[in-house]
């Protein structure tokens, strides 16, 4: 059994425009110890696939169907206080914007002893031996004066490895890191990302990694899902993604990424503008930017195939690929695997 | 990209220091900028690279004179600029383009009075009409419609708004153009689209572009050159594919290393170079080398002279006082 396992999850924003399904169906799995990347555009619903699996959403937003199993557990429906157990002692998220999630008025130590005292049975003297701890863990320097310190004290890198320790402190089998270094410079970056790995790897944590950056997803996921309005388009392991992606969206993602090879030439970007939620297109939601577009893509969504063990795909294209070469069958009209 | 190599711009020994409130009645100075030198080529793109807080905004706005330099030189085709009409007359062929497309232009005017506001500003035009030839022109070489000219700024996407940008900084027809993160705000897929465009625009006008982005791969693609820069001096500059391939800089060293390439087997097996210790607060920049605090190399002579930044080869230039014995 899976540690995670999502099932058809939807979620919808009710908002004055009409119903917003920011999250339309998203399925994935996810083992003890591996680390998930979760990429796709602005606005694809990445961040909302997190919030609605902690069940930390804005007060317009509705988990309108699907199933989402920690350890086997249905938490879909379980109620808030199964959930506040599990946000931070089993499934912790650290988000984009530090600042938004350190209290600016009160220390970085009472901050992080009282999530450990929320969570843990640790008395105040332990947690603070605890939080003194988890600083050093994320190499933040002189601990015991940084608990002394407020937030605006410290630079950006330094707050989010305080973030990082946060989210640590009681050990959670599921890490989500929600864009946790994209506000960084890229040396700060690389520290990060390496604190998160060996972290990992010394704790056996399973991550979720969200980012729009293929390059951390490159050199961070064992397994990745490309997402486009709301819905998941491939799935797959990092190298299938990376090396043998299906779906046109992100073919277009991996053509249009510049590089050493690419100075001096025309970059070949993706056409026309991101999708509006609220004016979908009947078939796959991709079909009006996409260059390969054939008639039934602008009729009908595309079923998920299996491109192999390893990786599916929501596209046409792949599907008409895998009839070309007698993968799948079609009899009378219906898509046969 | 061109052959004559000739200087648009050459910046000496610029400085730009900014007086901060550090407690009641007391100053202190942050050298936001600090002595430096370099100049861009007719028709080349130099990128300026660096962490958050380097001066690289500073570098492009004291170089246009928006910022008064505290000290220092910028020469513009050959001419010295000393008078305040040299100023004025500089500032119509040098122009920048901004990082936020956002917040940049104003929600409540429209597309056309937008890029028009610098035509009205320097009364280029004389009737309406031309004024008018002249917004639609802009507006079709960077991909608008002219039926967006009578829509705001806050009906349009991200990447339409950067043009918006950029369709009002070629209005007086600059021939060097400051551009500061033009593509950070912007989506993966929509960046592609706009870099594209800021290269057709420089083959099609012979622009001159000063590029500041902190993506390295964007700089790279772009870039015929590369500057790098740290705490408020330039510490490596260089042809793109000589600095990109072999940094001599230990700076530029560990910054390249850190770069996540989108490509998982190459990932796995990159050797990074992070880098230990935080970026040090610019208004307690470190004695000597402003990078010996985190740089792996330090020695004593590090700490108590600033490097020099010298020519080492054809074009490429580095402070760093041990760059022969560690490369
Ligand atoms: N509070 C809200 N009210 C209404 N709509 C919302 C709200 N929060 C999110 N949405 C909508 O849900 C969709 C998905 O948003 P989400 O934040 O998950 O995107 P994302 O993939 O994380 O994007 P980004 O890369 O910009 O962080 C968006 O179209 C957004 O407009
Ligand atoms: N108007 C100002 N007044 C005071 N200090 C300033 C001003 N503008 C910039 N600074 C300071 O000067 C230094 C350089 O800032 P600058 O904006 O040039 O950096 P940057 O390299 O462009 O950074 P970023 O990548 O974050 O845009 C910073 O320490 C900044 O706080
Ligand atoms: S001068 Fe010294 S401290 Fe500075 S980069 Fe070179 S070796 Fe490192
Ligand atoms: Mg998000
Ligand atoms: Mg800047």
């Amino acid at each position: 059994m899976a540690l995670l396992e999502v099932k058809d999850l939807r979620t919808s924003f009710f908002t004055d425009a009409g119903e917003v399904k920011a999250v339309n169906g998203v399925s994935f799995e996810l083992e003890r110890g591996k680390v998930l990347g979760i990429v796709g555009e602005s606005g694809s619903g990445k961040s909302v696939t997190a919030y609605s699996i902690m069940q930390i959403l804005a007060p317009a937003g509705k988990i309108v169907g699907g199933s989402v199993k920690l350890d086997g557990e249905e938490l879909i429906g379980s109620g808030e206080n199964v959930m506040k157990t599990v946000r931070g002692n089993k499934v912790s998220i650290i988000f984009q914007d530090p600042m938004t999630s350190l209290n600016p008025t009160y220390t970085i130590g009472s901050q992080l002893m009282e999530a450990i005292l929320l969570h843990t049975d640790r008395n105040k003297k332990e947690a603070y031996a605890r939080a003194v701890e988890m600083l050093q863990l994320v190499n933040v320097n002189e601990p015991e004066k940084r608990m002394k310190q407020y937030p605006f004290e410290l630079s950006g890198g330094m707050r989010q490895r305080v973030m990082i320790a946060m989210a640590l402190a009681c050990e959670p089998d599921i890490l989500i890191a929600d864009e946790p270094t994209t506000a960084l410079d890229v040396t700060i970056q690389a520290q990060i990302l390496e604190l998160m790995q060996s972290l990992q790897e010394e704790l056996g944590m399973a991550i979720i990694m969200i980012t729009h950056d293929l390059g951390v997803v490159a050199q961070m996921c064992d397994e990745v899902i490309v997402m486009y309005a709301g819905s998941i388009c491939e799935q797959g392991t990092a190298d299938e993604i990376f090396y043998n992606p299906q779906h046109e969206y992100t073919k277009g993602l991996m053509r249009s990424l510049p590089s050493a090879s690419t100075a001096g030439t025309r970059l070949q970007p993706i056409s026309g503008t991101p999708i509006d939620l609220l004016n979908m297109p009947k078939g796959c939601a991709f079909a009006p930017r996409c260059d390969a577009a054939m008639k039934i893509c602008i009729e009908q969504a595309a079923p998920r195939v299996d491109v192999n063990a390893d990786h599916r795909s929501a596209c046409w294209m792949c599907v008409k690929n895998q009839i070309d070469n007698g993968t799948i069958e079609v009899k009378g009209g219906e898509v046969n695997e | 990209m061109n052959n004559e190599q000739r200087p648009l711009i050459e910046v000496k020994g610029l400085k730009k220091y900014f007086d901060i409130n550090t407690g009641m009645f007391k100053t202190k100075q942050l050298k936001a900028v600090d002595d430096v030198s370099f100049s861009v080529n007719k028709g080349e793109t130099l990128g300026l690279v660096g962490e958050s807080g380097c001066g690289k905004t500073t570098v492009g706005r004291t170089l246009l004179h928006l910022y008064k330099p505290t000290a220092g030189e910028v020469i513009y085709n050959g001419n010295l600029l000393k008078t305040k009409s040299d100023i004025k007359d500089f500032r119509k062929h040098a122009t920048m383009v901004f990082q936020d497309p956002y917040s940049s232009l104003n929600p409540r005017m429209t597309v056309s009075d937008i890029i028009g506001e610098p035509l009205d500003v320097h009364k280029v035009y004389k009737s309406k009409k031309l004024r008018e030839e002249k917004i639609l022109e802009l507006m079709s070489h960077v991909g608008l419609n002219s039926e967006h000219a009578s829509r705001y700024a806050h009906e349009f996407s991200g990447g339409q708004r950067q043009r918006i940008g950029i369709a009002r900084s070629l209005a007086l027809n600059p021939d060097f153009i400051v551009c500061d993160e033009p593509v950070s705000a912007l989506d993966v897929s929509i960046q592609a689209q706009v870099i594209n465009m800021f290269e057709e625009l420089q083959s099609k006008m012979g622009l001159t572009y000063l590029f500041i982005a902190h993506d390295l791969l964007v700089v790279r693609h772009i870039s015929d050159r590369i500057a790098v820069m740290y705490l408020g001096r330039m510490v490596e500059l260089a042809d793109a594919k000589e600095i990109y391939d072999s940094p001599l800089h230990p700076y530029s060293k560990s910054l390249l290393s850190a770069v996540p390439v989108p490509d998982p087997k190459i990932a796995r097996e990159n050797k990074r170079i992070v880098l230990q210790g935080d970026i040090p607060s610019p208004l307690n920049a470190p004695s000597g080398c402003p990078f010996r605090t985190r740089c792996p190399y330090a020695t004593e002579q590090c700490a108590e002279a600033m490097p020099e930044f010298k020519e080492v080869s054809k074009g490429h230039f580095v402070a760093c006082h041990r760059v022969d014995e560690i490369n």
